[in-house]
């Protein structure tokens, strides 16, 4: 197995992740930045110009199409890419692997042509032909807005915006994001270009509908069902941070998110943590928060200090998020008993809903025992069920059997 | 735009290149659920869900979504 060395870990190289990077190496430290992705950018910019100013930097070691799959000892990442195994030693290392988004079940999920909502956006940026396909967009939050745009742009049609957050929650939303100007701009923005398309407020995908792709969408309206014909639906329900990272090096987390003091540290020594990971607020934050967290890392304390004072206005839009989109009652009930619930092993609703616990679940479904690891199933029964803690187990991804085996402290394999 | 030249199921076909694997599938059914007969193909699009797994020059279990296409690239689907 490969060994490489580093001064400073970042995994994870969206606005957080790369915002931290480049200050590190301002500064002249050594950088070993890891991301799953093909290039860098994270979830918002996918490739393009992210990082093009620190790409050849020579203090630079950019590992893309990357994973971290475990953290088998102190101070050191077990990574795997197409190339084999790699492991990594540190001596700071910071947690910037983002969100995924929540994703819950409903009849005909899992028929092709459906998506997540960033899902069908991450496909249409990484090169899939939308032109003149009908598109719905449903689910909940600003992701839905962004999602539209970049359809349209790739010249789709847009026939739907599904929200299923009341008018009244949205409307104060709106109201409130004068405390945001920058946000503010950018919501008319999107109102402006969005303006053909019909987007309606307390609506809800019921079901979706096809033999073996999907043909149309059940949409439910407070008490009206209406049915649409389309090619893609794409649904989500907003964003979930990755934490399976963070816990497995035993960060402390706390209302699903990871807890970091003001100035980014998590409860391990040496750990930092910033961007989605530390609770959903967007790219501004995700950015403040990496340059805080470079800047203490490189030993620049009272900077560090004196810019995490304007962290709090986003971690007020963090909260704004959460509470303006929160999810009605309904959603959690649109799955029918012969609903699959987890997608890897095709565990259906009906024999979940038998379990008291994630881990009864697990034992007598096999639910969240594939390759996802539970990471959706887990997240869609915490939501459905309550269960708390369902999802992940070692290893932090899937890894292949032969990385695995030069680490016998990795305990999991299947 | 650049174009390039993969086989999907010894099939020929002309993607932009940059495009994920998953993207040049074009919510192709990659692959059937387990036990059952129910096409599967890309669902969260970010590497997540593992739903676009497919065989890749010779590699199985490779999620489409997290690999860009190459000149040549031959791509086995199970669906
Ligand atoms: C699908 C999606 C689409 C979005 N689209 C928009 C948009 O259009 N406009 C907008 O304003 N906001 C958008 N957002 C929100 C925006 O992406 C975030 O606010 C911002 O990117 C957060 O930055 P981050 O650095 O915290 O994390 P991210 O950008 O999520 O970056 C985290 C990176 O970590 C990597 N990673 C995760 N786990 C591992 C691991 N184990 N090993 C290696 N790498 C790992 C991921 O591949 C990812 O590249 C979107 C979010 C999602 C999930
Ligand atoms: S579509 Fe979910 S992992 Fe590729």
């Amino acid at each position: 197995m490969r060994e490489l060395a580093t001064e400073l870990a970042i995994v994870g190289a969206g606005p957080a992740g790369l915002a931290a990077a480049e200050i590190a190496l301002r500064h002249g430290m050594p950088v070993c930045l890891i991301d799953d992705n093909p290039a860098p950018g994270g979830q918002i910019w996918r490739g393009g110009q992210a990082g093009a100013a620190m790409a050849g930097h020579p203090k630079l070691r950019l590992l893309t199409a990357t994973r971290v799959v475990a953290a088998p000892a102190p101070n050191c990442l077990l990574l795997e890419s197409a190339d084999g195994a790699s492991q990594l030693s540190y001596h700071r290392l910071l947690l910037a692997n983002g969100a995924r988004e929540r994703l819950l079940p409903f009849p005909g999920w899992t028929l092709p042509g459906v998506t997540g909502a960033g899902g069908l956006q991450a496909l249409v940026k990484s090169g899939l032909d939308v032109r003149g396909k009908k598109v719905i967009i449903a689910g909940s939050g600003p992701l839905l807005l962004a999602t539209a745009l970049s359809l349209k742009a790739a010249g789709a049609q847009v026939i739907q915006l599904a929200e299923q957050a009341s008018l009244a929650s949205v409307s104060r939303f709106a109201l409130h994001l004068w405390h945001w100007p920058g946000k503010l701009t950018q919501a008319l923005m999107l109102g402006w270009q969005l303006q053909q398309v019909p987007y309606a407020m307390n609506t809800h995908v019921r079901a979706a509908l096809g033999n073996d792709r999907l043909q149309a969408v059940r949409l439910r309206r407070g008490d009206e069902e209406i049915e649409l014909a389309c090619d893609w639906l794409a649904v989500g329900y907003g964003l979930l941070p990755n934490l399976e990272l963070a816990r497995a090096l035993g960060c402390k987390t706390h209302h699903g998110v990871v807890e970091v003091d003001h100035v980014m540290r998590t409860s391990r020594r040496d750990v930092f943590a910033a961007g989605e990971l530390t609770g959903i607020g967007g790219v501004d934050k995700a950015q403040l928060e990496g340059r805080i967290a470079g800047l203490l890392i490189i030993g620049e304390y009272d900077r560090a200090v004196a810019l995490a004072k304007r962290r709090r206005r986003w971690l007020r839009f963090a909260a704004a998020l959460e509470q303006h989109f929160s999810l009605q009652p309904a959603i959690a009930q649109l799955a029918s008993a012969d609903t699959v619930v987890c997608r890897c092993e095709d565990v259906r609703f009906g024999r979940l809903a038998k379990c008291g616990s994630w881990r009864e679940a697990k034992l007598h479904t096999r639910c969240g025992m594939g390759p996802c690891q539970g990471r959706l199933c887990g997240a869609a029964c915490e939501t459905l069920f309550g269960w708390q803690n369902a999802g992940s187990r070692p290893p932090v991804f899937p890894a292949r059997l032969d990385t695995l085996a030069g680490n016998p402290s990795t305990a999991e394999v299947t | 735009m650049t174009l390039i030249h993969i086989k999907i199921n010894g099939e020929s076909v002309t993607v932009a290149a940059h495009s994920s694997v998953a993207a040049a599938l074009a919510g192709r059914p990659n692959r059937l659920s387990v036990g059952e007969t129910a096409p599967r193909a890309a669902f969260c699009g970010m590497g997540v869900c593992f739903e676009c797994r497919v065989t890749i020059d010779g590699q199985s279990q490779q999620r489409a979504c997290q690999v860009l296409v190459r000149e040549g690239m031959e791509i086995l689907c199970d669906a």
